[in-house]
């Protein structure tokens, strides 16, 4: 017997219904390419652009991305009518656009641009709004333009939905809204991240990575300066994206040719210090699982600087449970100046560091003053997939007809552990397999074994994936997260204590850093996959597996470390950080005047303390002060942060901080810090 | 000592209101409403603060309250003095009634309220009292049939009055 299939008609063709979300994704699958700015099928449908609209039999024009597929529709993508409306969407958008097209960052590769072209608009019969707004550079990774902005909403739900932090969203209305953070702050003073999804989604130069290649070729350019690139994994397997070849094409030998050709003096592979992050951070791991300290478990990797920086800012109660390791980008810049000038006898101070990442956010990292000892920062410049791909195409170098070179030595040499880090997943099936060749020594075991190498359980595209393994008869309990959201969902589990684990993988962006914003786009989940394939592919094609037995590795440890953990490990490999305030902003005062000799008192009400119960310390502490009489003695106030957010509540007297203070404690700050205080002047 | 008391009343209501709002997106407008209420506008940090006791982004907040006409982010003055624009008044010459006001209190480029915060004065789309256009209010109080002379005379007693205090 068979069952008879639904059938929408779409432009008088049969299309069978599939199980899809919505028409727009029917008549896709149809073969027909409708053009969208608001759709994106990993975020929510917004249907604002309208550019998807279409005629359905009996219920007029509607936008196709927001109807469910039913039996029997007649759908019709293509008419005069909706032609006409198209070309007026994109001319309407046009009118408010500064359309200074040839020097846009976005040029070639901008949807607005492409999408009049497509549709033939050649002229716009509306007046050009003259009004500009200035440019947000505030931060090293991303640039916002609002003159460029179409108002699609797509940074905005890919920060809250995917990314679970909301820097940004609609404000104002009608002819003067627009997306902004908070108070029309910059990025740099509210709690971004720099993952830079949100420049990943944006269809025009409303949001974009701010670009260093004018650094890089001045560093190439000088010739006193030897410059040094360091290649992350996931570049290798999306760079032949921006040169016609599929996404998953991966021919590592062709970027590190075109590094060359660039001018880069040696190129090395951030692999190699992703396989030294790997016995770093499971010597770390099984110190503190054989502590079995609560406090110091789960450990969460902390290779993702965007995870990083949300956890200063949004969980500052997990700092203490964050690898101390610094990130294979940075432990590379460490060793540069250090290790590698020294073997290779190149002054540090001559040394230009460049590192090509599929990441926004670690352009932000470089910058940290942790990564800067002696006010210069290890790591010079970052650059993007896509920067580099600009790059290549500036120097004219013919992509495709590049002969493959290979890194250079001693820190160009990688096993496949350090390959997939650029995967979710990557990073704990690196760690697993190298802790369980410490708890499992296994005799028969050489170099290059295949046993314990594959942990499908840490691997594909889930949000949050689980899993316990046995590893030398101890129980360890697993979770990988990727994208914000997800790691807030585990968060919420360990905190409702619905879950415990003993190692978490976070990293910021979906896929992991193979779905960074600084990868060529369009980046959705078919790419990612094809990319993340082509690592673990990468990984299954290295004699060595095994971040251990990388003789390279072994070598810089006999030669300049001494040992995992060590003190120069411990120098130059492991780093500390510490709460950021979220926004910048003024104090809740209670009095206008500022009086001379008052005993000042804060109390912060941001996010951690108010958690912790600031509100009522604040409420007994009106109290005191009133009971007292001492109004005008004492300036109390809210205040929003004081970066002490793992101590909180906290309150502030006279410039001392008052941290952990519990409602029982009001009389005695009120007596020991504040009277006292005013008996002193 | 009493302006401190005030304004530490002023906060404590912020989350009375929160409190009997509950803490659902949902409650936010109507929170925003009585908070303005408040303090007569939307300062940044209460707004932040507001964010922060509902779980919700300083940015969503911020959007929310700069979407509704009604809710202001600028101090607001004492008096707040609406001259109807709606197509009835505008023919019957409300913008002279308008710019006349302004010009009394001296509000030049841009400038909406008093730095005294006593006045603020702005146009609104329509008040829904046509037949006496063109219409001015004051906080409550509606002058019907106004002329640039009329308006002036009222925001003189006005002063007058406050100067008395």
């Amino acid at each position: 017997m068979m069952s008879v299939q639904q059938m929408v008609t779409v432009d008088g063709l049969q299309v069978p219904i599939e199980g899809e979300r919505n028409l727009l994704e029917l008549i896709r699958k149809a073969g027909i390419d409708l053009p969208t700015f608001c759709y994106h099928s990993e975020l929510s449908v917004y249907g604002a652009c309208r550019m998807c609209v279409v005629e359905i039999e009996g219920r007029g024009v509607i936008a196709s991305c927001t109807v469910e597929p039913q039996p029997g529709m007649v759908v019709r993508t293509n008419t005069e009518k909706l032609r006409a409306i198209r070309r007026t969407i994109i001319e309407l958008l046009l009118a408010n656009h500064d359309r200074d097209c040839t020097t846009c960052s976005k040029n070639g590769g901008c949807k607005l641009q492409d999408l009049a072209r497509r549709f033939g608009v050649t002229r716009v019969r509306f007046g050009q709004s003259d009004e500009m707004r200035p440019l947000d550079e505030s931060t090293p990774a991303i640039v916002r333009d609002p003159n460029k902005c179409i108002l699609c909403g797509d940074c905005v739900r890919v920060c809250s939905e995917v990314q679970g932090v909301g820097i940004l969203d609609f404000a104002y209305r009608g002819s003067y809204s627009m997306v902004t953070p908070a108070f029309g702050k910059n990025l740099a003073d509210v709690d971004c991240v720099q993952c830079g999804q949100c420049a990943s989604v944006c269809p025009t130069a409303a949001i974009t990575i701010h670009s260093s290649t004018d650094d890089v070729w001045k560093a190439i350019h000088d010739p006193k300066k030897k410059v040094v690139a360091q290649v992350a994994p996931a570049v290798r397997v999306a760079l032949g994206e921006e040169f016609g070849h599929a996404p998953g094409w991966a021919e590592p030998g062709k970027v590190v040719a075109a590094l060359k050709r660039i001018g880069f003096d040696l190129v090395f592979d951030t692999s190699f210090t992703a396989d030294l992050t790997v016995v770093e951070e499971t010597a770390e791991f099984l110190e503190r699982f054989a502590s079995g300290s609560l406090e110091r478990l789960p450990q969460f990797t902390s290779c993702c600087p965007a995870w990083v920086k949300y956890v200063e800012q949004y969980h500052p109660e997990y700092l203490g449970n964050l690898s101390s390791c610094k990130s294979p980008q940075q432990m590379f810049g460490s060793l540069a100046r250090t290790y590698l000038s020294r073997e290779l006898d190149i002054e540090p101070e001559d040394m230009y560091v460049v590192s090509v990442m599929p990441c926004t956010a670690k352009k932000f990292e470089a910058t940290r003053k942790e990564f800067a000892p002696d006010g210069r920062p290890d790591v010079d410049a970052v650059m993007t997939t896509q920067e580099l791909a600009r790059m290549i195409r500036e120097a004219g170098i013919e992509f495709d007809d590049l002969t493959v070179e290979a890194f250079d030595l001693p820190l160009g040499m990688a096993t496949g552990a350090g390959m997939i880090f650029g995967n979710t997943g990557g990073v704990a099936e690196a760690v697993l397999r190298a802790a369980s060749d410490i708890l499992e020594p296994d005799k028969s075991a050489g170099v290059g074994n295949s046993k314990k190498l594959v942990f499908e359980a840490v691997r594909g595209a889930e949000g949050v994936k689980e899993a316990t393994l046995t590893l030398g008869g101890h129980e360890v309990r697993l979770a990988v997260a990727h994208s914000l959201g997800a790691a807030a969902e585990v968060l919420e589990r360990i905190k409702s204590g619905e879950a415990s684990y003993d190692l978490i993988e976070v990293m910021a962006c979906p896929g992991g850093c193979i779905g960074g914003a600084g990868q060529p786009n369009p980046s959705h989940l078919e790419v990612r996959k094809k990319r993340a394939k082509a690592l673990y592919d990468v990984d299954t094609m290295q004699m060595l597996r095994k971040a251990h037995d990388n003789p390279f590795v072994k070598q810089l440890y006999d030669r300049f470390l001494g040992k995992p953990l060590g003190d120069a490990s411990h120098g130059l490999l492991h780093t500390e950080y510490g709460t950021r305030r979220r926004i910048e902003g003024e104090d809740i005062k209670f009095s206008l005047e500022e009086v001379d000799g008052r005993v000042d008192v804060g109390v912060c009400v941001g996010t951690c303390c108010y958690l912790h119960g600031s509100y009522d310390l604040l409420r007994g502490l009106m109290d005191r002060v009133n009971e007292a009489g001492l109004d005008d003695k004492v300036n109390l106030h809210a205040t929003f942060c004081f970066e002490n957010c793992e101590h909180s509540p906290n309150i502030q007297v006279g410039g001392e901080i008052v941290s952990a203070v519990r409602e029982e404690d009001i009389d005695r700050i009120f007596k020991e810090k504040i009277l006292s205080r005013l008996q002193d002047q | 000592m009493t302006a401190v008391r005030a304004a530490q009343r002023k906060f404590e209501r912020v989350n009375e209101i929160i409190e009997k709002h509950g803490r659902d997106q949902s409650s936010l407008v109507p929170i925003l409403q009585e908070v303005q209420a408040e303090y007569r506008y939307l300062p940044e940090e209460i707004l932040t603060y507001i964010a922060t006791a509902m779980s919700l982004s300083v940015a969503t907040v911020f959007g929310v309250a700069t979407f509704y006409a009604q809710f202001s982010l600028e101090p607001k003055g004492k008096y707040v003095v609406r001259v109807c624009d709606g197509t009835a008044c505008h023919v019957r010459q409300s913008m002279p009634v308008y710019e006349a006001v302004r010009s009394k209190l001296g509000l030049v480029d841009g400038k909406f309220t008093t730095p005294d915060l006593m006045f603020t004065v702005e146009t609104v789309s329509c008040l829904g009292a046509c037949g006496l256009a063109p219409v001015m209010t004051i906080n409550d109080e509606v002058h019907g049939k106004m002329t640039p002379e009329a308006a002036c005379i009222i925001i003189d007693t006005l002063l007058e009055r406050e100067g008395e205090k």
